[in-house]
C-alpha cells in the first residue's frame, strides 16, 4: 500500500539502474540529507555535536571503510584503530606542515597516506585468508600504534607524546580547535560522510563492488572467471583505509582535538568497529550507519536513563552498560545474524507486498 | 494525551533543573569501573564525601548547598568528554578529571568555555604559568616538582653526588608517563646519572619483560610513573627480583595501600612521594564519621577514610570549597559562577592555620595560588610503607623541588604551547 513500485515505471537504463529505485526511498533519503544539512545545524548544540552527533558519523565512516573490506571483500580486519591512528597522525603532520592548506585536501590527503598503508599491510592476504589474515592485521594494529608512540617524528617532539589539533578555518569558520562552533563541525563531518557514504555505496554496486564480492564468495571461482586477486584484494585493502584513514582524521581534528596512540586508537577501536559492522550487516552500506550508532549510542542512551532518569550511581550502571549490550549483540546475532540492515530489509520485502502477503 | 502530559512533565523537569541555580554544582568525573577503578574509587569517595560534609555539617559552603555531579569516564578520553559536554551545561564551576588524557583534552575546551580546571599535581605540568594557562591550575606541585623532588632525595641518600649511579624510570606509556622524562633527562646532566627509560603499556598487567631488563642492568634506584593495577603489578615485580625496595621510588600517584597490599611482605620498604599527610589521625574524621558515615550518606562503603586516595579526594575537594569560599568573600555573592571561581583559584591562600581551622592541621604545605603562578608551592614529602604495620609514614618534611631545573622547563613548555596556539601571555 505504502510502499511498492507499482506504476512507478523505468524507461530508460539510467533510470533502472539508480541507487534507490523505489520513489518513496528516494524522497525519503532526500528528505535525511536536507534535514541533516539545513535543519540540524540550526538546533545543535555543544552536548549533541560532541556526545552524540560527530561520534556517530565519524564511526559510521570508519564502518563503511571495514564493511568494504570485510563485509564486500571478505577480508577480516582487526587494524581499524592502527589505520584511524594513521590518518589522525599523517592529518597532524600535514597540518602542521602546511597551516594554509585547506582542511578538506588535509582530510583528503590523511585518507591517502593511509591508503598506502593499507596496501602495505594488505600485502599479506594474497598469501593467507580468514583467521590467520586477522592475526596479521593485529600486527599491523599494534605496529602502528607503538610506531606513533615510539618516533618523537609523528608527534612533533612534544613532552607528552601527545598531538593536538591546532585551530583551522574553512572558510572562515573554525573547524578545529575549541572555538570552533558546533554547526561547522558537523557540517563539515556530515560533508564527508554524505560524499564518500554516496561513493562507496556506487563503488559496491560497480565493477569492483561486484569483483570484490566475487573473491568474497569464492575466490578461486573469482580467479577463474578472470578476477586478479591481486588487484582486487589490494584495491579493497586500499579504499577501505582510504575510509578509515578520514574517519581517523576527523576523529582527531574535529571530534577529539588532542590523542594519545595507545588509548583513542588501541586494539578496543578495532574490535568496536568489527563489532558495528557485524551487527548493522557484513555487505551493507546502510548496515554501517545502524552499527554505528547502535553501539556507539546505546551506552549513552543507557547512561542517560539509568544515570540521569533513576539517579542509579555511576558504576552499577557502567557495568550494566557491558552486561545489557552484550546481551543485546548475543540477542540480535542469534534472531538476525545477517545484521540490523537484513531486518529492515525484511520490513521492506513485507510492506512492498502488504496488505496482500499472497 | 497521557503521553503529551508526561513529555510536558518532563520537558518541566528539564527546564527546572536548568533554571534552579542555587546550588554550587562541582561535576566528578570518576572512575569506578576498569583497570584504573582501584585507585579511582577512593580518590572518587573522598572527593564526594567531602562535600557531603560540608552539605550536612555547614549547610554548604557560604550557606549554599554544593550540589555534587557524578560521570563515569572510566579513564576514557572519550567518556571525558561526554561526561564534560553533559554536565557543563549545569553550571559547573570546576573540573577535576583526575586523568592527564582528559586533561588534555579539557584544556582548550574548558578555556574557551571560561571553566577552570583544577589538575591537583597531573596534567600538564607547564600549565602552572597562569600567564598562559588562564584557566588550568595544578596546585600544590607538579609531575616535574615531583621529579625534581624525588633526585633530590636520591642525592641525599647518596650523600650529594650521583655520577655515575643508574635511575632507571618505569612509566605508563602515555602522556601522563612520559611528563617526567625531560626534568629527569636535564637533571641527568646536572647531576651526571645514567638515565633509562622504560615504558608499560596500557593496562599494565604484563610487565616480565621490563622487569626482567630492570634484573639484569641492577640499577641503583627504579622511579615508577604508574597508575591503576600497573602499581601493584610493578611492585610484585620488584619484589620477585628482589629489588632493594627502600631504592624503588614512585610518584604521588603510585603511593596506594592498594598499591602495596597485594604485594605482602615484600613491598616493605617501598618509598613514594606525597603531597599531603597520610593516615586518618586528623580531628576532620571526627566529623566525616558522625555526619557523613554514621549518618549512611557515604559515597562508598565507608571502609576507605585515611587512605592516601581517599585524602586526596578530600584534599582535591577541600582546596575547590576552599577556593568557592575565596571567591564568595572576593564578590560578595554567594551563589558564584566559573568566572568567579576561577578568579577565587587564582587568590586561593591557605596557611597552617587555615588548616588547622578545618580539621586538617599539617595535612599538607602552605598554598598560596597567584596569577603568574599556577603551580602552587611545589613540595613534596617522601612516604614509605611499612608492611607489619600496615601504614604509611612520611619519612621526610615537605621538600622543595629543584626550582633552577623546573622553572625554565615550564617556560620553555608554555611558550612552545602559547606560540602554537597564539595565546598572549597575560601580564601579571
Amino acid at each position: 500500500m505504502f510502499y511498492r513500485e507499482s506504476g512507478d515505471f523505468k524507461t530508460s537504463y539510467v533510470q533502472d539502474q539508480q541507487i534507490f529505485p523505489i520513489a518513496l526511498d528516494r524522497v525519503f533519503v532526500g528528505i535525511v540529507i536536507a534535514f541533516a544539512f539545513l535543519v540540524v545545524p540550526f538546533l545543535i548544540d555543544d552536548y549533541w555535536e560532541k556526545s552524540v552527533l560527530l561520534p556517530v558519523l565519524i564511526w559510521s565512516l570508519a564502518a563503511i571503510g571495514l564493511n568494504i573490506l570485510t563485509g564486500y571483500c571478505g577480508q577480516v580486519s582487526l587494524g581499524t584503530g592502527g589505520f584511524m591512528a594513521v590518518g589522525a597522525y599523517a592529518s597532524y603532520k600535514i597540518t602542521t606542515a602546511f597551516p594554509e592548506l585547506n582542511m578538506f585536501i588535509v582530510v583528503l590527503l590523511s585518507g591517502g597516506v593511509t591508503s598506502l598503508v593499507g596496501i602495505v599491510f594488505g600485502l599479506p592476504s594474497l598469501r593467507i585468508k580468514g583467521f590467520y589474515l586477522a592475526v596479521a592485521t593485529l600486527a599491523s594494529q599494534f605496529f602502528l600504534v607503538w610506531l606513533f608512540n615510539k618516533v618523537p617524528w609523528f608527534y612533533n617532539y612534544s613532552a607528552s607524546g601527545q598531538i593536538s589539533a591546532p585551530e583551522r578555518l574553512v572558510f572562515g569558520v573554525a573547524i578545529s580547535g575549541p572555538n570552533a562552533p558546533p554547526w561547522a563541525t558537523y557540517l563539515f563531518c556530515l560533508t564527508f560522510v554524505v560524499v564518500f557514504a554516496l561513493i562507496a555505496k556506487n563503488l559496491t554496486r560497480g565493477r569492483y563492488g561486484r569483483s570484490w564480492m566475487a573473491i568474497r564468495d569464492m575466490d578461486i571461482a573469482a580467479e577463474i572467471i578472470g578476477v586478479a586477486p591481486l588487484k582486487t584484494k589490494l584495491s579493497a585493502f586500499s579504499v577501505s583505509s582510504f575510509y578509515i584513514g578520514i574517519a581517523g582524521a576527523l576523529f582527531f581534528l574535529v571530534y577529539l582535538g588532542a590523542v594519545e596512540p595507545t588509548e583513542a586508537f588501541g586494539i578496543d577501536k578495532s574490535f568496536l568497529v568489527l563489532f558495528m559492522i557485524i551487527i548493522g550487516g557484513l555487505g551493507s552500506i546502510l548496515g554501517s550507519f545502524i552499527g554505528a550508532a547502535f553501539m556507539f549510542l546505546m551506552p549513552v542512551l543507557i547512561k542517560n536513563v539509568f544515570v540521569g532518569g533513576f539517579g542509579w550511581s555511576t558504576d552499577i550502571v557502567a557495568h550494566l552498560i557491558f552486561m545489557i549490550v552484550g546481551g543485546l549483540i548475543m540477542f540480535f546475532l542469534i534472531v538476525e545474524p545477517h545484521g540490523l540492515a537484513q531486518l529492515w530489509r525484511v520490513t521492506k520485502e513485507k510492506l512492498r507486498l502488504w496488505p496482500f502477503p499472497h | 494525551m497521557k503521553r503529551m502530559k508526561l513529555l510536558a512533565a518532563m520537558a518541566l523537569s528539564v527546564t527546572m533543573a536548568g533554571t534552579a541555580s542555587a546550588d554550587l554544582v562541582i561535576p566528578s568525573l570518576e572512575y569506578r569501573t576498569g583497570p584504573y577503578a582501584p585507585n579511582g574509587i577512593h580518590f572518587a569517595d573522598g572527593y564526594t564525601d567531602y562535600f557531603t560534609l560540608l552539605n550536612e555539617r555547614d549547610g554548604g559552603i557560604g550557606g549554599v548547598p554544593v550540589r555534587v555531579i557524578p560521570c563515569e569516564t572510566a579513564y576514557n578520553t572519550e567518556k571525558g568528554v561526554e561526561c564534560y559536554e553533559s554536565t557543563k551545561g549545569e553550571g559547573a564551576l570546576v573540573y577535576q578529571p583526575l586523568s592527564t588524557g582528559i586533561t588534555y583534552q579539557l584544556i582548550p575546551k574548558a578555556t574557551a568555555d571560561g571553566i577552570p580546571v583544577h589538575s591537583m599535581g597531573y596534567g600538564r605540568t607547564s600549565a602552572a604559568n597562569g600567564k598562559v594557562f588562564s584557566h588550568i591550575f595544578n596546585y600544590p606541585g607538579t609531575y616535574w616538582d615531583a621529579a625534581s623532588i624525588i633526585v633530590k632525595h636520591i642525592l641525599e641518600q647518596e650523600g650529594g653526588d650521583l655520577s655515575g649511579k643508574s635511575i632507571t624510570l618505569v612509566y605508563h606509556n602515555s602522556a601522563y608517563g612520559k611528563e617526567p622524562i625531560r626534568t629527569l633527562e636535564e637533571l641527568s646532566k646536572k647531576h651526571g646519572y645514567n638515565l633509562t627509560l622504560i615504558a608499560v603499556d596500557h593496562p599494565g598487567q604484563e610487565q616480565k619483560s621490563q622487569w626482567l631488563q630492570i634484573r639484569r642492568e641492577r640499577p641503583d634506584y627504579v622511579l615508577m610513573w604508574g597508575w591503576g593495577v600497573m602499581n601493584q603489578v610493578a611492585i610484585q615485580e620488584a619484589a620477585n627480583i628482589r629489588y632493594p625496595m627502600d631504592h624503588f621510588i614512585g610518584v604521588w600517584w603510585s603511593s596506594s595501600e592498594n598499591d602495596v597490599i597485594p604485594v605482602g611482605e615484600g613491598a616493605h620498604g617501598y618509598k613514594a612521594i606525597a603531597m599531603h599527610g597520610v593516615g586518618d589521625d586528623y580531628p576532620i574524621y571526627d566529623d566525616m564519621r558522625k555526619y557523613v558515615l554514621d549518618a549512611g550518606k557515604a559515597a562508598g562503603d565507608g571502609s576507605n577514610l585515611g587512605k592516601v586516595l581517599y585524602n586526596r579526594g578530600m584534599y582535591a575537594a577541600m582546596l575547590a570549597a576552599e577556593a568557592v569560599r575565596t571567591a564568595q568573600e572576593m564578590t560578595g555573592v554567594a551563589d558564584i559562577n566559573s568566572a568567579q571561581m576561577r578568579d577565587g583559584m587564582e587568590a586561593l591562600k591557605i596557611d597552617a592555620a587555615r588548616l588547622a581551622e578545618l580539621g586538617l592541621p599539617d595535612f599538607g604545605p602552605p598554598i598560596e595560588v597567584s596569577c603568574g603562578n599556577h603551580g602552587g608551592p611545589g613540595l613534596g614529602a617522601i612516604q614509605q610503607w611499612d608492611a607489619s604495620a600496615q601504614s604509611w609514614s612520611l619519612i621526610t618534611g615537605f621538600i622543595g623541588a629543584d626550582r633552577d631545573v623546573v622553572d625554565p622547563l615550564i617556560a620553555e613548555d608554555s611558550s612552545a604551547f602559547a606560540a602554537e596556539n597564539n595565546i598572549t601571555p597575560r601580564d601579571c
